[in-house]
């Protein structure tokens, strides 16, 4: 068997509620060391998508494969070492830091817990927040914690929804920087939703632009909008939201 | 099945229990109650019996079985209501935990939380009402399991209803056990019901608890046969419920509403 180098394949994926097709015929892969960025205006159908790649919600159609492990097939191994965060899924206000990520450790299988816990309470500047309940966090330091918590199984797949949406622009900055070095040193992808466009040139190695759940374009974020004959990332995103048939018949 | 990821399940239930005392309280305070309202009940209704017939063990060893029951379905409810108020079902379902380890994880929580409550029961029950489970002879084994497994099922019966029909839905599950209690004979006879009910009654495990309780009280015969008959419908409806869970689950994962719970309806 030839080893597979695709972390996330994604093939032909369709999500349809009733008559609305919420994602159509959506088929991309995500590549050891690399960052895709799905972009799109709302209801585009980057969190549909996102959703089923977590196995949160069953595709209508298509296929999820996960280092080639396919996703229906098998959910749990599929997710073993694959992680995610979201601005929509905060980590129970209830619980310590410490317990949330004792308790997503567990789930996730971590090995040496407490160690990968302590590394990463460092790493993401938590230490003197613990043993402090995650209500009780700001939204940034909440997002933190998610991200600490999406980096403790140390995932080959990480999808991050808005990872700094929450953020202030100099912690943004240490999170994408932090990102950057997850997969510039290990071997893990990177699916990456974001409406900040000078986030995503800076980041991504690649955009998807998603609209109506189909993906319009894709390409290298640097060079996709002059390509479209756009001035920059955040004019193709526009030109995307309000044109989509134009630029899909360019 | 991963012990890890049950152990995770029952240790959120142990975190969040810690040092909570809204947690803490009700897993014994309403037991406590009931145990001392029926204590003095039968205290009082023991000096009118006649022939000097005891009700300690008949009907206080009767509450305190059938709350033994209520509280282990409402341990493995409870610790699934953390999820649904935390709106954690996205985080949680996102991870390789598979559905037979969430369920071993409730019923393992429930277990933990409900033993607080029992040992009070108990302690209440005996050191100050007199109550001696010696008179259930070995019985009182099958009698607990019976009611166990039953309380196991209901409490899984609940949380598959919330999963469907949204948090709002838990109204519907506190009130599950009153509706039970009239036809499995907790307090009386099942004989004493019409045919209608005494049929309900059949299909319902704790039945043939009590009616096994209060057979052995009076001295008279009891069939293990109908042990045996209670015990394989409490299997029966664990199974059945852990079934209509994950029937409930994968229709929750094809309908969108685990991603998005707090809308309460998408199918």
């Amino acid at each position: 068997m030839i080893a597979d180098k695709t972390v996330l394949s994604v093939s032909g994926l369709c999500k349809q509620y009733g008559a609305k097709s919420a994602v159509d015929n959506v088929s991309f892969k995500v590549k050891p060391n690399e960052i895709i960025g799905l972009l799109g205006p709302n209801g585009a159908g980057k969190t549909t998508t996102i959703s089923m790649i977590l196995g949160v919600l069953e595709p209508s159609a298509g296929t999820i494969v996960i280092e080639g492990v396919d996703l229906r097939e098998k959910r749990s191994q599929a997710l073993l070492n694959t992680n995610f965060t979201a601005v929509y899924a905060p980590l129970p206000g209830n619980l310590t830091v410490l317990e949330n990520l004792h308790i997503f450790g567990l789930l996730y299988g971590v090995n040496d817990l407490p160690q990968r816990i302590k590394s990463l309470l460092k790493q993401f500047d938590l230490e003197a927040f613990q043993n402090t309940k995650c209500g009780a966090l700001s939204s940034g330091e909440q997002t933190r914690v998610s991200l600490a918590k999406a980096m403790l199984n140390r995932p080959h797949l990480l999808l991050l929804d808005e990872p700094t949406a929450s953020l202030d622009p100099a912690t943004a900055r240490e999170i994408r920087a932090k990102i950057r070095a997850f997969t510039s040193e290990g071997t893990g992808g990177v699916l990456w939703t974001s409406h900040n466009m000078h986030e995503v040139e800076d980041v991504c190695d690649r955009v998807l632009f998603l609209s109506h759940g189909k993906i319009l374009l894709e390409g290298n974020p640097k060079t996709l909008p002059s390509e479209h004959g756009k001035k920059n990332l955040e004019d193709l995103f526009v030109a995307v939201a309000r044109e989509p048939l134009t630029l899909q018949n360019g | 099945m991963s012990f890890k990821r049950i152990v995770a399940i029952v240790l959120r239930q142990y975190y969040l229990m810690r040092g909570s005392p809204a947690r803490i309280l009700p897993l014994f305070i309403w037991v406590g109650i009931d145990i001392v309202l029926w204590g003095f009940m039968t205290r009082y209704m023991n000096t009118f019996s006649s022939a000097g017939m005891n009700f300690v063990p008949v009907i206080l060893g009767a509450v305190l079985l059938w709350d033994f029951c209520i509280r282990i379905m409402q341990g493995v409810t409870m610790a699934f209501f953390e999820d649904v108020w935390s709106r954690n079902f996205l985080n949680i379902f996102a991870t390789p935990l598979l559905i037979a380890e969430y369920i071993s994880g409730l019923v393992v929580s429930s277990v933990m939380t409900s033993s607080i409550g029992i040992v009070v029961m108990l302690v209440l029950a005996m050191g100050v009402f007199g109550l001696s489970f010696f008179i259930y002879g070995l019985m009182v084994i099958p009698f607990f399991l019976i009611l166990f497994l039953f309380g196991i099922a209901l409490g899984i019966l609940g949380c598959t209803i919330v999963l469907r029909l949204g948090p709002a839905a838990e109204w519907f599950i506190w009130p599950i056990p009153a509706m039970i209690a009239p036809f499995v004979g907790v307090f009386y006879p099942v004989s004493i019901l019409p045919a209608w009910m005494r049929m309900i009654s059949a299909l319902l495990p704790p039945s043939y608890v009590f009616e096994g309780v209060r057979a052995i009280v009076s001295g008279g015969v009891f069939s293990g046969t109908s042990l045996v008959l209670g015990a394989g419908l409490s299997v029966f409806y664990v199974v059945l419920s852990g079934y209509f869970f994950t029937k409930t689950y994968h229709h929750a994962v094809r309908t969108g509403l685990i991603a998005r719970y707090s809308a309460e309806n998408l199918g």
